[in-house]
């Protein structure tokens, strides 16, 4: 064929095509002032949070990774983690982690508990937080393509008392495994090292807990360490242990996207298997461990 | 043979402005419009037809006029501006009645203007809401009650009229520079409030993508739900900032204590807006644009749109009110002293 088409026109001189975008709808006059994105987050308030947390990272907990490398430059993915701590400190690690890194926004799935929360819920939306709602994940991953970050466990990994640590609770319903089916987007799973023992529970007091309407009243080593020197703030101080995560091989699925549902077999049995990588993923890395704090 | 179409609450913004660009249409022959009040916006062509507000006489209308199509944008999302009874009587009554003289009628299509309200506002909301999901919980508050069961009489009437098509379309929160909603009246105060320690993001749709949006419907002949919201979710903040205005935050525990004083005070704050100051609201309106609807505001420019016709009115005025005559619009429409062009 030759000649111009709708979509290309020629120089004067003929020689190189030009390309000549179609007429598109005039785009809209959006005058927004803020860079808070439609989940909530900011990347500003981001920056502000990794230059916050970039100390407690390098220098307290000593955040080392394996295989880093596995987890892709773009394209949307599921990253499930084995969850502890009677404050979470996996969360900021991972996600600090992986923006430092490899300069990926991840987003974070947790309980509507947060969102309740005067502040809390604000920082935590700003921070990459979303409503652990399957429709967000599947937006998130299937529409835009991002890295999202989900504990299967739920409340019940932090939940856990110390003597139960490292032990994988049950992946919830397996939810997790149906929204990376319907996204068409891999899971990759993270075994972390480190977080249990960053605040552990000594007890947890269950009656307290239904009072307040959460999921666990925990009583920390930290609160009864740091409590007699800096009071109730103690209790919001992680020990100093060594972080390492490993970075397992992600996980395909062999399903065509978008199913209004999958076999629910196929969705437990991997569910399962991922759940048993990062077991024995664990089990690996602590049997080389040979102290809590130096790794 | 064009189109007659039936508006209800012709005396309401919404009626007002959906009558008036249907007399723009060539395609519509007949244009009558419902309501208790006269028609607060000049009119050229449409018939006003004066009806106790849950009109018990639409029946008899319907009859007489063999309309086609019924325009229902009387229904009530502020509820600050009356009783609960009242609310009630217009929204759920009124549609009864309305979907009553619509069944076994001369009607091929029904429009209603729905609200995002239905959906809710709950901390465990997805951040879009589609047409297609439920809300999280019971509804909590008379407009989402009141709403909730005039959408269960349109799926109803949908169900049980297979050859009307009806249309169904929930708006998000509407700003524009005519229209007076509880959260533009919240823009209007020099300091915007909010709750402290919320900033959730909230969504907006331009007065004027509002009728257009009704107008595209009946145009098209689409049957069935849409959302309809412009494009970006902003946080409240910035909804202020772009007003040029602080926000003032009230304390986050004793919501009723404190917009009671606040209503003293003369700032309503209803209940289901304190909700959305919580955790706002997103609904997804792909299926309107898959449809083929463009929207010519998006959230934030709705927000700047409004604020900047506020400005302009507090400088120079409001418009000059219009004030209906009967005698006058009789003359117009029925003189033979008046000479008609074809359209």
């Amino acid at each position: 064929m030759v000649g111009p088409t709708a979509e290309t026109a020629r120089t004067p001189a003929g020689l190189l095509p030009v390309h000549v975008p179609a007429p598109a709808a005039p785009e809209l006059d959006d005058p927004r002032t803020s860079d808070v994105d439609e989940w909530g987050r900011s990347e500003h308030t981001r920056e502000i949070a990794r230059a916050l947390f970039a100390p407690i990272y390098d220098h307290w907990f000593r955040v080392e990774w394996e295989g880093l490398e596995k987890i892709p430059a773009d394209g949307g993915a599921l990253l499930v983690a084995n969850h502890a701590a009677a404050i979470p400190s996996d969360a900021p690690v991972i996600m600090h982690g992986i923006e430092t890194e490899l300069h990926r926004a991840v987003y974070g799935l947790a309980d509507e508990l947060f969102k309740k929360v005067p502040v809390v819920g604000t920082l935590w939306s700003r921070a990459g937080g979303v409503l652990a709602h399957p429709d967000n994940a599947y937006r998130l991953l299937r529409h835009e393509q991002q890295l999202v970050l989900v504990f299967p466990e739920g409340s019940k990994g932090p939940g856990k008392t110390f003597d139960e640590r490292y032990k994988l609770r049950r992946f919830g319903r397996a939810g997790f495994v149906q929204i990376a089916m319907r996204a068409g987007v891999p899971v990759i799973p993270i075994a972390v090292v480190g977080a249990e023992e960053s605040m552990p529970t000594l007890a947890n007091l269950g009656p307290l807990a239904k009072a307040l309407g959460l999921p666990y009243a925990p009583v920390t080593a930290n609160m009864l360490a740091f409590g007699p020197l800096l009071g109730p703030l103690g209790a919001l101080v992680h020990f100093p242990a060594k972080f390492k995560l490993r970075v397992l091989d992600p996980v395909h699925f062999d399903v065509p996207p978008d199913q209004p549902r999958y076999s629910r077999s196929k969705v437990m049995d991997e569910a399962e298997s991922i759940r048993q990588q990062i077991q024995e993923a664990l089990y690996d890395m602590l049997r080389t461990r040979s102290s809590v704090w130096r790794g | 043979m064009g189109k007659r179409v039936l508006v209800t609450g012709l005396g309401t913004f919404w009626g007002g402005r959906v009558a008036k660009a249907l007399e723009a249409d060539p395609e519509v022959d007949v244009i009558v419009g419902l309501d208790k009040v006269e028609p607060t916006i000049e009119l050229e062509r449409t018939e006003y037809v004066k009806s106790d507000e849950n009109y018990s006489i639409l029946s008899r209308i319907v009859e007489a006029t063999q309309v086609d199509t019924i325009v229902h944008t009387f229904l009530v999302v502020d509820s600050t501006q009356m009783r609960a009874r009242t609310m009630h009587e217009i929204n759920v009554i009124g549609t009864m009645n309305l979907f009553a003289a619509a069944t076994d009628s001369s009607v091929r299509n029904v429009v209603v203007k729905s609200s995002s309200y239905v959906y809710g506002c709950e901390p465990g909301d997805p951040v879009w809401f589609t047409e297609d999901m439920p809300r999280q919980s019971p509804p909590r508050h008379r407009v989402e009650r009141s709403l909730t069961e005039v959408e269960s009489y349109v799926r109803d009437f949908a169900v049980d009229n297979p050859h009307v098509a009806v249309t169904m379309l929930r708006f998000s929160n509407v700003l524009g520079p005519e229209l007076s909603t509880p959260l533009s009246r919240l823009l209007e105060l020099p300091a915007v409030p909010s709750i402290f320690g919320f900033d959730p993001r909230f969504q907006f749709v331009h007065e004027d993508d509002v009728v257009r949006a009704i107008l595209f419907v009946l145009e098209h002949d689409l049957a069935g739900v849409f959302n309809v919201a412009g494009d970006g979710l902003l946080p409240w903040s910035e909804v202020a900032a772009i007003c040029g205005k602080r926000t003032v935050p009230l304390p986050p525990i004793g919501q009723g204590l404190v917009t009671a004083a606040l209503g003293r005070l003369g700032v309503d704050i209803p209940p289901e807006v304190g909700d959305l100051l919580r955790y706002g609201r997103g609904l997804d309106s792909a299926r309107l644009k898959r449809a083929g609807f463009d929207y010519t505001h998006t959230s934030a420019g709705a927000v700047r749109a409004f604020i900047e016709s506020l400005r302009l009115t507090r400088t120079v005025g409001p418009d000059p009110e219009y004030q209906y005559e009967r005698e006058v619009e009789d003359f117009f429409r029925r003189s033979p002293a008046v000479v008609r062009r074809p359209r």
